[in-house]
């Protein structure tokens, strides 16, 4: 309860964990998935599990685009950037991130041109400075992410910047969450809908989630208060055994979500049949490539992508812990091998990835209690 | 990646329509607000940024509670990195500067 004090209007939050625990049936197990991965870096950072009855279980879902992102794409992309007239952007949340031959900033410490950019409009600047240079970005994020790639590709096509590319890896979260319910090990009760991913797609796209598979999903905000309110949410249609889609994110995300991004998104990218997700394997339709109309901005069609399928390290166990099936910890090589510093899985490099959350704040907090309690 | 950063409009440009200059705790860098192209935000009303694109527009309470929840998050400081980065070259980027501070908790 250590965080408690920092809480901003701490008696709601005291009221609102009491109601979850009226609300609880103490004979039953429930699994709550939060999709989002600012979700569940905010649950371990705010130590909201302190909060919560031990019959409720958090199950960290497939919302960190970093994490989700098979190595191949890495090595795929970082091929491309082999051509020494290429410069290699990225967000700063993919450079750590381990291909088979390093991470972008390990190609770049080799010579390799690699630039960290914090939009893809600076990405497109970069092209339009270096008109020598071919400025490809590398790509990543769900539908939070995936219109102001799209605005920036229109940007080019219409300003005729031609030495501009895109290696496109964006992904759609509804056919995860379809996966995973699909999935025979995975039991789910319900959701905690991603917050910023739904201000562009709005709510509608869950309700198939409350009418067909009877689960209910409640859209929720980053702050403590939200996702403990979003958690009664649930629990109160679970205990009426009620499914549909609540709000809780109203200040932020309207119902529709956001028609200009949509829009953008629309003119841009169609859906690839399939796409490999990190854990989940192969879903169909769950990813957003370039349309033929831009294809001349598309990296895939410009350059040859060797597309290789690399495993993961056999002994990590990215998948199981993605799927919620393992615990982080529950990994053999978790706190040792694989650590935030020398990250050998995806999840151990974002702090928005489960492991790294659960390292730096629940692994930290035991070590620390361990030390203390055997010096005393 | 899922970092929303609220900053407040205080210039917009008539002949570019989908720019504007939004300020983020004293930071000031030029943003895209192609995203809110059906409902532009006017100058002195705040929005949510996300890699160099306004995503909605949000109350000046709602800025200052997600403000709050970037610095509880311990992602104040990304936050003004990324903001600071949005426009510069790689180069103009200084390697240890002081990011301004999000106000504190109140």
């Amino acid at each position: 309860m250590k965080f408690v004090d920092e809480f901003r209007e701490p008696e709601v939050i005291t009221k609102t964990s009491a109601e979850i625990r009226r609300l609880a049936d103490p004979n039953r197990h429930y699994r709550i998935m939060e999709v989002c991965g600012g979700h569940t870096h905010a649950i371990y950072r705010f130590g909201l599990k302190d909060l919560l009855p031990s019959n409720i279980e958090l199950i960290h879902g497939p919302g960190c685009p970093v994490c989700v992102l098979p190595m191949g794409r890495i090595d795929d992309g970082l091929a491309i950037a082999q051509n020494p007239d290429v410069i290699f952007t990225a967000f700063g949340d993919m450079m750590r991130v381990p291909g088979t031959l390093g991470s972008p900033l390990e190609h770049k410490a080799r010579g390799m041109d690699v630039r960290i950019v914090y939009s893809p409009a600076d990405a497109l600047k970069l092209a339009e400075k270096n008109p020598d240079k071919h400025v490809m970005f590398f790509a990543i994020g769900f539908e939070t992410t995936a219109p102001s790639t799209a605005l920036t590709l229109m940007r080019a096509k219409a300003q005729g910047v031609h030495n501009f590319s895109v290696f496109c890896n964006h992904v759609t979260i509804i056919p995860a969450i379809r996966a995973i319910l699909d999935s025979p090990d995975m039991r789910i009760d319900a959701f905690i809908g991603p917050g910023h991913v739904s201000t562009v797609i709005g709510c509608r796209p869950y309700e198939w989630i409350a009418k067909s598979e009877n689960k209910p999903v409640a859209v929720s905000g980053f702050e403590p208060l939200d996702i403990l309110q979003s958690i009664v949410m649930v629990l109160r249609q679970l205990k009426a055994d009620k499914a549909t889609i609540e709000n809780q994110y109203k200040r932020v995300v309207p119902w529709e979500g956001n028609r200009a991004a949509l829009r953008a998104m629309a003119e841009v990218f169609e859906l690839r049949p399939y796409f490999e997700w990190r854990g989940l394997g192969f879903i169909s339709q769950s990813a957003l490539r370039l349309r033929e109309g831009y294809g001349e901005w598309d990296a895939e069609r410009r350059f040859d992508i060797p597309g290789v399928r690399v495993t993961d390290p056999k002994a990590a166990q990215c998948g199981e812990v993605l799927k919620g099936v393992l615990k982080p910890h529950q990994c053999k090589l978790f706190g040792n091998e694989c650590t935030p510093e020398h990250p050998i899985g995806a999840l151990m490099v974002s702090s928005e990835g489960s492991c790294a959350a659960y390292f730096n704040y629940e692994h930290r907090k035991t070590a620390m209690v361990t030390s203390i309690a055997s010096a005393a | 990646m899922c970092l929303a950063i609220p900053g407040q409009v205080v210039e917009l440009f008539p002949d570019q329509p989908h720019t504007a200059v939004i300020d983020v705790v004293g930071v000031r860098r030029k943003v895209d607000l192609g995203l809110l192209a059906d409902n532009l935000p006017l100058k002195g009303e705040w929005v949510l940024i996300h890699v160099g694109f306004a995503m909605s527009k949000i109350s000046e309470e709602d800025a200052l509670d997600q403000m709050r929840t970037l610095r509880a998050l311990g992602e104040a400081e990304a936050a003004m990195q990324e903001v600071q980065g949005y426009g510069l070259e790689e180069s103009e980027i200084p390697e240890h500067s002081e990011f301004p501070k999000f106000p504190e908790a109140s």
